[in-house]
């Protein structure tokens, strides 16, 4: 591994889609996640690669339609007015079973909402990234070093699937800076070698591709929607993430993900030094939802906490998986506001002290 | 003598326009096109929503169907992960000028190395004949029952005229299909476009004034008449730029 | 052991640069580190702070609300943020903007004139740097070498000639 270096996460991840093979980013300003596209736009020149400023959203993700269906490994960030925006795109993209990476740093809503880091967008990227039945895999990373890490893990899943890969981050991840090493590999450009699908020109050596979500008979388009998910269900099967901390002799477990979980995990540990019982697991994958690890995790507890930055929409998801066998509570802030550890832990103790 | 083989960058699949339709017509200008340069293996074309939303199954290079309006986005995604392949969109005028204004307006002004085959019937044909940014004043369209008024509706967009000011165009032309003569011209524009495309010259767009008999409530005969009458003096033909951007 | 610092001040002052500096140093002592900036609409003259925690253990909130060590660069940050240091903590505060005492006596104020000082010293726009100094000094976080091998790195190639008047601030500071 080379050196540490510090790192903005926004700026992490950018390094961490071109040492993934990146080669094209098509990209919108939008406070929190610009630094992306300012990074990408020094660097891409420099390694054979394509940046280029859309004239809007929705051009950016069909520029990523385009390239995604050229076979060539593509990229477009934004923050969550402009994944509004985006959906179209995305829906597209899945109905025509194309790889590629979509980056949101979340900022608070609804409308123009505000700038700061929020986790309001949960519904809109598990349950709605657009119209129709379709999934998006959803990494949701806590450290800037995870979201160079994912970064990459969501190209080759989105390559192996055939399907939308999203890192779902924040104003919080993006913005801050921590140690961040790169694995010491030669960077390499993706080419459309292995992606027999791709309409990149069939040189006569091959019958012509064709990239495409309309499908008018209905009796079609329904067998294409059950492979594809039936390839959704390989996916559940087995590349569901979860971390899961201190909950084997839990009375209350706390579930949280991305930023809000490193958040709670401070409380969970300060609380464990009072002798509360209390443990944590943190959803790394949000689609796949990570069902087992939630009720693996819970199976002790006599009560949970669902912690996030909206008004509670992972929590509905938390009940399925443990399948409203035990209370769940919520505690969250909203709008930009950053809980604190210390708010967390008077909610554990809340419910801690309890029983 | 012409030779009225199917040219091969045309599949065998049956078309499903309707009868004096110019759609087909246009469709066979760009494939012997692609034949005669010899592209058809480098071609990737990208189809709008409208009624060629199904030409996928009609071009036989590879070809992606956008989302609607979105084509020049998607041919640059293309053309920017392939510079050297030929990339073409072939769009309606309710795709092109209302619902893709911003990216077909924004693909021009960049240069974008692609051509645009531009269908402008006045109307949204595979809806049912509603109201397009090109419907003439006084044209009755199933949503301008009685005739567009400017008044209300605004004024129909030319859209050669519009894209001819941005120094990103090689080539902005309007032909039509409604004789042989004009098919001869229409096709020398296209070929015209892809020459630009090759030699990595510009942003290529050809507009073909083109007929919808089913939705004007015409036979074939007087829709390509309504064209000359009613078509070509709000639209006249003509080169209106043309030349290596750089 | 986390250390958690506030700076604060306006945009233009070097706050950030001043907060790498010091997630630097953390990060030369293989510390766990974070640096959070604060941001706005506002690219010039508004306010703008940054939080930075250094510690033995991986850090869960990178955001400090009540910091063991605050510098303040202008009086709107000294009136919203020294009431929120934690008791027993220090406050560094540059007296040449901030006309403000502090009536706290269960915290520790350091009243250094760094803006006065980077002027007469020929180092205009080097305030941060000697307050960074006074830190160091007084938290014994680094030592003098540390500091150069971490200039070393946050400097940018362009401003490498920047790196001994960086050096004299810091030695100002650490003088206070």
């Amino acid at each position: 591994m080379a050196e540490k270096t510090l790192m903005k996460g926004n700026e992490a991840l950018a390094e961490a889609a071109i040492r993934s093979g990146c080669k094209c980013f098509f990209g919108y300003p939008i406070t929190p996640q610009t630094e992306i596209s300012a990074y990408l736009s020094k660097r891409m020149p420099k390694v054979g690669g394509t940046f280029l400023q859309a004239e809007s959203e929705v051009a950016a993700i069909n520029m990523v339609y385009g390239c995604a269906s050229s076979g060539i490994r593509c990229m477009t960030s934004s923050s969550s007015p402009g994944i509004s925006l985006k959906t179209e795109g995305i829906s597209y993209i899945a109905g025509a079973d194309l790889p590629c990476v979509i980056i949101n740093v979340q900022r608070g809503g609804p409308g123009l909402g505000g700038i700061q880091p929020s986790q309001s967008d949960y519904w809109q990227v598990t349950h709605a990234l657009g119209h129709g039945d379709f999934h998006a895999l959803v990494y949701a990373p806590a450290s800037v070093q995870e979201m160079a890490d994912y970064v990459s893990k969501a190209f080759d899943m989105a390559d192996k699937y055939r399907m939308p890969a999203v890192i779902l981050a924040d104003g919080l991840l993006g913005q801050m800076m921590e140690p961040v090493c790169f694995p010491d590999t030669e960077i390499k450009m993706s080419d459309a070698s292995n992606k027999p699908w791709a309409t990149n020109g069939h040189g006569h050596k091959r019958p012509h591709n064709i990239v495409n979500s309309l499908y008018l008979k209905p009796d079609q388009l329904e067998d294409i929607v059950r492979d594809r998910f039936e390839r959704y269900e390989e996916v559940k099967a087995n590349h569901s993430e979860a971390v899961v901390d201190y909950c084997d002799d839990a009375d209350v477990v706390v579930v949280a993900y991305g930023s809000t979980a490193r958040l709670a995990k401070s409380a969970v540990e300060q609380a464990r030094k009072q002798g509360i019982k209390v443990g944590i697991v943190r959803p790394v994958t949000l689609w796949p939802f990570p069902v087992q690890q939630i009720k693996d995790a819970c199976k002790n507890a006599k009560k949970v906490l669902v912690v996030e930055m909206s008004m509670g929409q992972m929590i509905d998801d938390v009940k399925l998986a443990i399948e409203c066998s035990k209370p769940v509570h919520f505690y969250g802030r909203t709008g930009g506001v950053i809980p604190k550890p210390a708010e967390i832990l008077a909610e554990i103790k809340k419910l801690g002290g309890n029983l | 003598m012409p030779d009225f083989k199917k040219p091969h960058a045309l599949t065998d699949a049956v078309m499903h326009y309707c009868p004096g339709c110019t759609h087909g017509i246009v469709h066979r200008l760009v494939a012997e096109v692609l034949d005669e340069m010899d592209i058809e293996g480098d071609a990737i074309g990208v189809c709008p929503v409208g009624c060629s939303v199904m030409a996928y199954d009609y071009f036989n290079c590879d070809v992606i169907e956008a989302a609607h309006g979105r084509a020049p986005a998607v041919a640059t995604g293309v053309k920017r992960a392939n510079p050297d392949k030929f990339v073409f969109t072939y769009q309606g005028d309710g795709d092109l000028a209302a619902i893709g204004t911003a990216e077909i307006v924004h693909a021009a002004t960049r240069g974008e190395n692609i051509t645009v085959i531009f269908i402008n019937n006045t109307t949204y044909g595979m809806t049912g004949g509603q109201m397009a940014p090109t419907t003439l004043p006084g044209q009755i369209t199933q949503t301008t029952p009685y005739g567009r008024n400017p008044d209300v509706e605004g004024f129909p967009v030319r859209v050669c005229e519009m894209l001819s000011q941005l120094s990103g165009v090689a080539l902005a032309q309007r032909v039509t299909v409604i004789d042989p003569k004009s098919v001869n011209e229409a096709k020398k524009a296209i070929r015209k476009g892809f020459e630009f495309q090759k030699n990595k010259q510009g942003f290529s767009i050809i507009e073909v004034l083109s007929t919808c008999p089913t939705n004007w409530g015409m036979t074939p005969i007087e829709a390509l008449q309504r064209v000359k009458d009613e078509m070509i003096p709000y639209y006249p033909l003509g080169v209106y730029k043309e030349g290596a951007i750089r | 052991m986390t250390k958690e610092m506030l700076l604060a001040g306006f945009g233009g002052q070097g706050i950030l640069f001043m907060g790498k500096v010091l997630a630097y140093i953390g990060l030369y002592d293989d510390k766990q580190v974070s640096w959070l900036p604060s941001y706005g609409p506002e690219m010039r003259g508004g306010t703008c702070n940054c939080s930075v925690c250094i510690s033995d253990d991986p850090i869960g909130s990178p955001l400090v609300d009540e910091p063991d060590t605050l510098i303040v660069m202008n009086q709107p940050s000294f009136d919203k943020f020294i009431d929120k240091v934690v008791p027993g903590g220090i406050a560094i505060i540059d007296s040449a903007l901030i006309s403000s005492k502090c009536e706290r006596t269960d915290i520790t104020c350091f009243y250094v004139p760094a803006t006065a000082l980077a002027n007469e010293n020929d180092l205009k726009g080097m305030a941060n740097i000697i307050l960074t100094g006074k830190l160091i000094k007084e938290t014994g976080i680094a030592s003098i070498e540390t500091v150069r091998e971490t200039m070393k790195k946050v400097i940018p190639p362009r401003k490498a000639n920047l790196l001994e008047a960086n050096m004299k601030a810091i030695e100002i500071g650490m003088a206070q």
